[in-house]
């Protein structure tokens, strides 16, 4: 039981840190419909950012907040040079834009700083926190209480004068140029804060498993989240992260030993499928009525 | 210039219905074949190994995936899957004593039921989660190929092509393992082209367009999506067989992997989605370039022209790759084949500007 337990809450705070390297991805979806498979190198990016700081004599808050002004320019600069042009093209060319941009950021950024892992140090420790007679480890803990910080303010956010504004554009560009929205400002403002959520996601990753390009592979448990919880929803990312941390972290704990290993991209597979199958939408996300 | 003609003027169905319309555009072909035939007379192994066989069998993989891509318009990120299928069913067909061209076979059909039923998810989704649900494709093939010792051979395992004669010719030597993959490419650039005037290319590229205007026309989208999904996983199987027997001849599951499905939507991109010329250029363009581009960076450096560390060194493939598909997707989202065309258009009207091509 003590196992079960320990799998379910350790899994349920890897999910939380899932959901914030899937929050950037519905950021950027549910204002402009774009999605971007570039988020993973964004998060890469984000890490190699920080350590960046923080190796060149920056204490570690002063290099969060730094990497974050970075990354938040460097979104509206994505948006402004790469997604712009793209206006009106079919959803594979934009598919594959912002994939060629995560080859190109796995490439460009371990090229110039080094691919070797580097330890990035937020003064956590390592030893674990023990609830009753469940270890769960402290790097987790704090990342899953961040986690549910950042999504907190980013549903507050949406609630916020320049939330509102993304929430018009997201329903309906031309209404919101009607209105006198400027649709363009919106979404690059909404890559920006794709850029800033990424910051948190590569922090605290990077602290876990160390910063290099591998990275950029949460994309994939990412991607199922933002599937299961439905791809334009924010309390979608906090349900779906949950779901898809403790699916992954209890049924591999259960059938690695007879299985040979690595279930967990199997169970990730298999929430995607299913909910594409079952659910296309999602938990929360809103069926789509399409036009002809 | 050398098309001796202004502009294509058809007198007949006859001329207007033919492959190559224009008649410097079938000696160019014939030209093309009879240097493909010569090849092995004409370079050496190395390259004859190293670049133009490999060259073949990726321009075939990335016409089986336009024929789902580019005609039909559904997107397939786990295409390395089907051939991962496709190379191990045939391995496996040959070793239990099958003859090779009835394994062939064989590695089509089971590509083509496997890819259809995780394709049968593109009956209800389109665009990004059909995307996700063909990724998705790719883990589990992945992972049931890794983890089940009876089709890899065993965890890290490298499983070694059985000797095989393709209807009593042999398959050993290089020059004959060149001959079967340009035979297989050619048959399947012919058959690329003969889809697209068939009324089953018309239909898929009638439910690329629009799926519902497709329906109101009469062309069942559930029907025909399928059958693209079916054609494209059969010639995609029959193409990784192709791949395993006669370029790597001992296969390993990371041969299979995600980027090598990225690299395959890239070839199709970057050539020109729905083209057959643009399957034989992405492909070159995106197994070459890279590798060029570094190499002449890595003479510059050691040279003492530029100073670059080794760390960027192996990174170059990576980046000038990433960038090529950033570039042509914003400059020219036809690809090369779309440049081929404004060069030939040109060049069929020239010294005319305004002429009809």
């Amino acid at each position: 039981m003590a196992y079960f337990l320990e799998l379910l809450a350790n899994g349920a705070l890897v999910g939380l840190m899932y959901s914030l390297a899937a929050l950037g991805f519905v950021l950027i979806y549910k204002s402009s419909g774009v999605p971007n498979l570039a988020q993973g190198a964004l998060i890469m990016a984000a890490a190699y950012a920080a350590w960046l700081m923080v190796s060149w004599g920056l204490p570690i808050w002063a290099a969060v907040i730094a990497a974050a002004g970075v990354m938040f320019l460097f979104g509206l600069l994505v948006e402004r040079l790469l997604l712009r042009p793209m206006v009106g093209q079919p959803v594979i060319m934009v598919v594959m834009l912002t994939l060629g941009l995560e080859i190109l950021l796995r490439g460009l950024v371990p090229g110039l700083l080094g691919a070797a892992p580097k330890p990035l140090d937020l003064g956590i420790g390592l030893a674990p926190v023990i609830v009753g007679d469940v270890f769960m480890n402290r790097a987790y803990l704090i990342g899953g209480v961040v986690a549910v910080i950042l999504i907190a303010a980013s549903m507050l956010f949406f609630r916020t004068r320049l939330g509102t504004k993304l929430r018009a554009v997201s329903d309906d560009h031309v209404a919101s140029w009607a209105v006198g929205l400027s649709v363009e400002r919106a979404i690059a403002v909404s890559w920006g804060i794709a850029g800033i959520a990424a910051v948190g996601a590569g922090v605290l990753w990077g602290s876990v498993q160390g910063v290099d390009w591998t990275l950029s592979s949460l994309l994939f448990p990412a991607v199922a989240v933002v599937i299961l919880g439905g791809v334009d929803s924010i309390k979608g990312v906090f349900v779906g992260g949950l779901a898809v941390g403790i699916l992954g972290s209890v049924i591999p704990g259960y059938l690695d030993a007879y299985a040979g290993g690595s279930t967990r991209d199997v169970v990730t597979s298999l929430i995607i499928l299913l909910t594409i199958m079952i659910r296309p939408y999602g938990i929360f996300g809103r069926e789509d009525i399409e036009r002809i | 210039m050398f098309y001796r003609l202004s502009g294509i003027h058809h007198t007949g169905y006859e001329s207007a219905r033919r492959l190559w319309p224009v008649p410097a555009d079938r000696w160019q072909v014939g030209a093309v074949l009879v240097l493909a035939l010569a090849a092995p007379f004409l370079v050496s192994n190395l390259y004859l190994g190293s670049y133009i066989l490999p060259w073949l069998i990726w321009s075939a993989a990335a016409l089986s995936l336009s024929l789902l891509m580019g005609l039909a318009g559904q997107l397939h990120f786990g295409y390395a899957a089907v051939m991962a299928i496709g190379a191990y069913t045939s391995i496996h067909l040959s070793q239990a004593g099958v003859p090779f061209a009835l394994s062939l076979l064989g590695a089509g059909v089971v590509s083509a039921l496997i890819g259809t039923v995780f394709g049968a998810a593109a009956l209800r989704v389109k665009g990004l989660y059909l995307v996700m649900a063909t990724l998705a494709m790719q883990y589990l093939v992945d992972w049931v190929i890794v983890n089940v010792p009876a089709i890899s051979g065993g965890a890290q395992a490298t499983l070694r092509t059985p000797t095989v004669t393709f209807l009593g010719l042999p398959v050993e030597t290089l020059t004959q393992r060149y001959y079967l993959a340009l035979a297989w490419a050619v048959l399947l650039t012919l058959f690329f082209m003969n889809v697209k005037r068939t009324s089953f290319g018309r239909a898929l590229i009638a439910i690329r367009d629009k799926d519902f205007a497709a329906a109101v026309i009469g062309v069942d989208p559930f029907r025909y999506k399928l059958m693209a999904f079916l054609t494209s996983s059969f010639v995609g199987g029959v193409t990784g067989a192709i791949l395993a027997f006669c370029y790597y001849r001992a296969v390993t599951p990371e041969q299979f992997s995600f980027n090598v499905s990225i690299q395959l939507v890239a070839m199709v991109l970057v050539g020109g989605l729905g083209s057959a010329i643009g399957g034989f250029l992405g492909a070159g363009f995106v197994l070459l370039l890279p590798i060029i581009l570094t190499n002449v960076i890595a003479d510059l450096g050691s040279s003492g022209w530029i100073d670059i560390s080794r760390n960027l060194m192996s990174h170059l493939p990576l980046i000038f790759y990433g960038a090529m598909i950033i570039g042509f997707l914003l400059f020219e989202p036809l690809g090369l084949a779309k440049i081929y065309d404004n060069i030939r258009k040109y060049f069929l009207v020239w010294p005319f500007r305004h002429s009809r091509s």
